[in-house]
């Protein structure tokens, strides 16, 4: 098998400030299935192309941004292997029993450098509502709203982003498919990790404050389909940020949008095939604003500053 | 009977805006192109439309208690997003926040 170890991201936990409007949001116009809404008032949802319970939490809270990313991981030796060797490098491994979120099995969690924290997991139930697998129609729930297929990737700021670089590449094998850095020093200003075929699975990029969100990304199938996101977002008067548009880097089409929290969206489609023996794509700082907003060739006031 | 909206003046500055009741200060500003409350996520989350109120009266909608902290909003510091004026109004955008001021 071509791909283990971490196989992909598996969930994210958002907080929101409010929960009815969040849930109009994420079910309505992104277009996500309710999976169920817990004791502790946590709230569960999934795409309807993904084939495990959920992917995406919200937790009310008085203060935007995010609790945690999660990476699904391929079996049990590897998990054991990663908390190992992120004992070994001086992290705190923290055990999360199985259960604490409804059908996931035991998960590990740790705090990078950048102060965002990450959980491994193993197990998850499958979905009831997931792709069918026998004779498989193309969905088997009908596609709402703006019909994300599945929780992609998130961008995260925080400060060393080195840091969390080498725990992603020395510890849980992924690669740097593309950076930016600074033209004088080669500083790195923003970096995109793959653990996959997808361009990228995480992305960091360097900022004063750690712990921050830019941005929860949901696949969408094609361009058209970033037309028709577009049109709900003007519909239900939904804050946008930029788009749609392409990236330079990843080369995927996107729009950037708010939840109502004012946590950062995007729906995002295409992007090329990674493969492990590619060569790291290198754009300069001088040329990120092709590199980020590819039609516009400069970057909006908002994409470095504003972050939950 | 529709309001005809609030004038609302930024300290310093010699423009006087109408906001609507119906909207948020901070889209009162923008349909007349006002830069000087720059717009982030319009949500109450990120922070970055941060003001002070001088006089008038107003509502707020949630914001990030990170942005606006209960003894800031005691202060009348808001964010410009959620803030909805229910009197003519002067706000003041040169506050020490955490985002750098033009």
């Amino acid at each position: 098998m071509a791909i283990s170890g971490v196989l992909r991201p598996g969930f994210v936990q958002i907080r929101v400030l409010d929960m009815a409007e969040s849930i109009i949001h994420y079910r309505d116009r992104i277009g996500l299935e309710m999976v169920g809404t817990e004791a502790d008032g946590r709230v569960y949802l999934k795409a309807y192309d993904e084939f495990d319970r959920h992917s995406i939490i919200l937790r009310e809270c008085d203060e935007a941004g995010l609790d945690v990313m999660a990476f699904k991981v391929s079996n049990e030796t590897y998990l054991d292997e990663y908390e190992e060797k992120l004992r070994g490098q001086g992290f705190e491994v923290t055990a999360i029993a199985a259960g604490e979120q409804p059908g996931v099995g035991r998960r590990i969690s740790f705090m990078a450098p950048t102060g965002h924290r990450f959980d491994l997991y193993v197990d998850m139930e499958l979905s009831d509502n997931g792709p069918m697998t026998n004779n498989p129609d193309v969905s088997q729930l009908d596609p709402r709203g703006m019909k994300a297929l599945r929780f992609d990737h998130c961008l995260l700021y925080g400060g060393d982003i080195d840091g969390t670089k080498k725990v992603f590449e020395d510890i849980l094998g992924f690669s740097t498919s593309e950076v930016v850095v600074d033209d004088d020093t080669g500083m790195i200003i923003a970096l995109f990790l793959t653990c996959s075929n997808k361009a990228h699975d995480l992305a960091l990029v360097r900022h004063e404050e750690d712990g921050k969100l830019h941005h929860v990304s949901f696949l969408v199938e094609d361009w058209t389909s970033l037309r028709d996101a577009a049109d709900i977002m003007t519909r239900y008067d939904i804050s946008r940020d930029i788009g749609p548009t392409r990236h330079g880097i990843t080369r995927g089409q996107t729009i950037y949008f708010f939840d109502p929290s004012g946590n950062r969206n995007e729906v995002f489609s295409g992007g090329y095939a990674y493969y492990p023996d590619n060569p790291l794509r290198v754009w300069q700082a001088s040329s990120v604003g092709k590199a980020i907003f590819y039609y516009e060739r400069e970057l909006n006031d908002r994409f470095m500053t504003v972050v939950t | 009977m529709m309001n005809k909206g609030f004038q609302i003046s930024i300290q310093g500055s010699d423009k006087i805006v109408t906001c609507r009741e119906d909207e948020s200060l901070l889209s009162g500003l923008a349909r007349y192109g006002q830069k000087e409350v720059p717009a982030g996520c319009r949500q109450g989350g990120c922070g970055v439309c941060k003001i002070r109120v001088l006089k008038g009266e107003f509502e707020t909608g949630k914001m990030s208690i990170k942005h606006v902290s209960a003894m800031e909003k005691d202060m009348n510091f808001t964010l410009a997003c959620k803030t909805f004026p229910k009197s003519d109004m002067v706000i003041t955008v040169n506050i020490k926040g955490d985002r750098k001021w033009q």
